[in-house]
């Protein structure tokens, strides 16, 4: 398996679709009892596209999330990331494929306490081969990028919700990753920092990111271009139209 | 992840949690410090047992008259019989009999009052020849030694120990001065150096005298002839055995004993007095470095107690860690820098405690401790050993936390 997109590399890769799954399942087996959260699971996701996944708790949301961030694989299915076979690997190796093409978002931020904003959007290239004074660079490119010039320097504690989300939202950027995958991205915060995070996100997109929201929330997933349903494991798909 | 960054990762962690980590590190700290300061006790008390022996004379053999074995009665204890004489003395000092024996002094010590104007003062006199000097390894710090022409003229002269000088004349000089014995007159001609040593303290305070005075003018009828001990020099430390069992052997047949084992003399080495010492020393070693084995080992487990609690406060951090890209080896690198980050503190920290109580605690006691630098090495690369191996199971419980499991815990 050949990498089609190097870890320095600007997405996107042109041509080929981001993601490609095709018949996922996934099934968890708790003693004698087995669930099945994903079931056939067929999706493809172009590069620029900005898809909202939504389907209320319990559909297997957070699964698919899991399988697309490559924190967990399918029991069933194969899974392409820009051009590479995700497949049970091992960890080492899916620590990489994340490294390199994802970015996260999550709904509870998750930034290192005791760090300052430029170290913690610095974190993702860390586990890269990027020496440090490249590493400070593009964290706080990073950071210019999400409009947080400013507070290069301050803790996530001095930082209000929308901004915490936002050093996130630049840690996520900072690989120049082929996919931000955001779970829930406004979840933890008031209407109106969402609704800039929201923006934000769609700005990115503008600028030819491809974009995964995951959501349970209708409001939130208007703001994406493409709406997958996703109820009792299985997708199904409708145009931004038919949810008006 | 570089090391570089991997180091700095886990020092952060460490200043951190500062008030955890100092407690951590004080308990290795104890443990370090408990072994430096052990080593150095043992190898103080060491030093200070050969420079004992090594103060009494080199290649020394001393035979005292009696005999100290306790299976009869019928002989005296050591020391108080008068079963040795000058012909003894004498027999032994020929290179023919007895090879091995470079020379030989003989003595006799009594315990006199001496007077120098209105001081008195009680010491042991003991009558020697000049060669003592040379025998005893000891040195005159000013006037001179008896002398062979001492010896022959019976000559009314003594040299004082340091002890003994400074308690009769506090300060004046001594040598040309005069102390009465026993109604004698003698002149002083010269004083001792001091031995400097603290446990043996006789080697300071005596007088000494030509035998020859000692015997006519000293003292009286029954103890003119008879030595409480004759001091032997090996020629080498490797003929000590030999000069042994020469002397054995000529004194056995002079005073026409048939076994060994009812000899009416004692020959005593410095061998056997620091082997004696040295195994009372080493039963010490043993309780003191299990103690401190057993503070580096409660250390130890003090080190992984707060790694394991490091561990599970930070599963969010690990989580996020792995999500954005870290692999299990570099959790792991991270967790045991940490714990060895720990251990190498505790381990300077130890060594210079162990360093000031070294310098500190000889002051308030008579011990000696030597501070070894070999030793202090040892213990920091053993601390920092401590520190990753009580760190292994901590870390490699942080390198298998599943991401997902890891962001899913509040």
């Amino acid at each position: 398996m050949s990498t089609l997109t190097a870890p320095e590399a600007p997405t996107p890769v042109v041509g080929g679709p981001v993601i490609d799954l095709r018949g996922i399942a996934k099934t968890y087996k708790t003693g004698a009892l087995e669930v099945t959260a994903l079931r056939d699971v067929n999706l493809r996701i172009e590069t620029g596209e900005m898809v909202a996944i939504v389907g209320p708790s319990g559909s297997g949301k957070s699964t698919l999330m899991h399988i697309l961030g490559c924190l967990d694989v399918p029991t069933v299915g194969e899974y392409r990331l820009a051009g590479e076979l995700v497949a049970d690997m091992g960890e080492d190796s899916l620590a990489d494929i994340r490294n390199r093409h994802i970015g996260f978002v999550f709904q509870q931020f998750n930034l290192l306490a005791a760090l300052p904003a430029w170290r913690n959007v610095e974190l993702p290239l860390v586990y890269t081969a990027i020496p440090r004074s490249e590493r400070r660079e593009r964290a706080i490119a990073a950071l210019d990028q999400v409009g947080l010039a400013d507070r290069v320097d301050h803790r996530p504690n001095e930082l209000s919700g929308g901004q915490q989300q936002r050093v996130a939202i630049a840690r996520a950027l900072v690989t120049e990753p082929a996919l931000l995958l955001a779970d829930e991205p406004t979840g933890n915060l008031d209407s109106s920092s969402g609704a800039d995070v929201l923006s934000l996100l769609h700005q990115l997109h503008d600028q030819g990111r491809t974009v995964v929201l995951i959501t349970h929330d209708d409001d939130v997933s208007r703001a994406a271009e493409r709406v997958v349903r996703i109820r009792d494991g299985q997708v199904s798909e409708a145009r931004r139209g038919d949810l008006r | 992840m570089t090391w570089r960054d991997t180091f700095l990762t886990g020092l952060e962690a460490v200043r951190l949690h500062r008030l955890r980590s100092i407690l951590t590190v004080i308990g290795i700290l104890i443990g370090i410090a408990a072994v430096i300061l052990t080593v150095g006790l043992g190898k103080g008390a060491q030093a200070q047992v050969k420079e004992d022996l090594n103060s009494l004379g080199t290649n020394l053999l001393i035979v005292s008259p009696g005999s100290s074995t306790s299976s009869t009665g019928v002989r005296g204890g050591a020391g108080s019989a008068s079963t040795l004489s000058q012909s003894d003395a004498d027999a032994l000092a020929s290179r023919t009999t007895a090879p091995d024996i470079k020379s030989v002094a003989a003595a006799s010590s009594t315990s006199e009052e001496l007077t120098a104007g209105t001081t008195n003062w009680t010491t042991s006199v003991v009558g020697t020849e000049p060669n003592w000097l040379t025998i005893r390894n000891r040195k005159v710090q000013s006037g001179r030694f008896i002398t062979a022409a001492d010896e022959r003229k019976t000559a009314a002269v003594v040299v004082l120990g340091s002890d003994t000088a400074s308690e009769l004349f506090s300060g004046r000089n001594p040598v040309g001065q005069t102390v009465t014995v026993n109604g004698t007159s003698l002149e002083v001609i010269g004083v001792l150096e001091s031995t400097g040593s603290s446990s043996t303290t006789s080697n300071d305070d005596l007088a000494i005298v030509p035998l020859s005075t000692a015997a006519k003018r000293l003292v009286g009828s029954s103890a003119r002839t008879s030595l409480s001990s004759i001091y032997i020099e090996a020629t080498s430390p490797s003929t000590i055995t030999a000069a042994y069992q020469e002397t054995n052997a000529e004194l056995l047949a002079l005073h026409r004993i048939t076994t060994t084992s009812s000899a009416d003399f004692t020959i005593s080495n410095q061998q056997s007095l620091l082997t004696t010492v040295s195994s009372v020393n080493s039963t010490l070693k043993v309780l003191l470095a299990g103690v401190a084995g057993i503070s580096l080992l409660v250390g130890g487990i003090g080190v992984m107690n707060i790694m394991l609690v490091s561990v599970t406060e930070r599963i969010r951090e690990i989580g996020v860690r792995k999500a954005l890209g870290a692999r299990p080896r570099a959790i792991r690198r991270q967790f045991l820098v940490e714990a060895s980050v720990l251990g190498l503190a505790g381990g300077l920290c130890g060594a210079l405690i162990g360093l000031l109580g070294a310098i500190v605690i000889p002051h308030f006691t008579s011990t000696r401790i030597i501070f070894s630098p070999e030793a202090a090495a040892i213990a920091i690369v053993g601390a920092i050993g401590l520190g990753v191996v009580f760190g292994v199971y901590p870390a490699s419980r942080a390198a298998k936390l599943a991401p997902i499991d890891a962001l899913r815990t509040e």
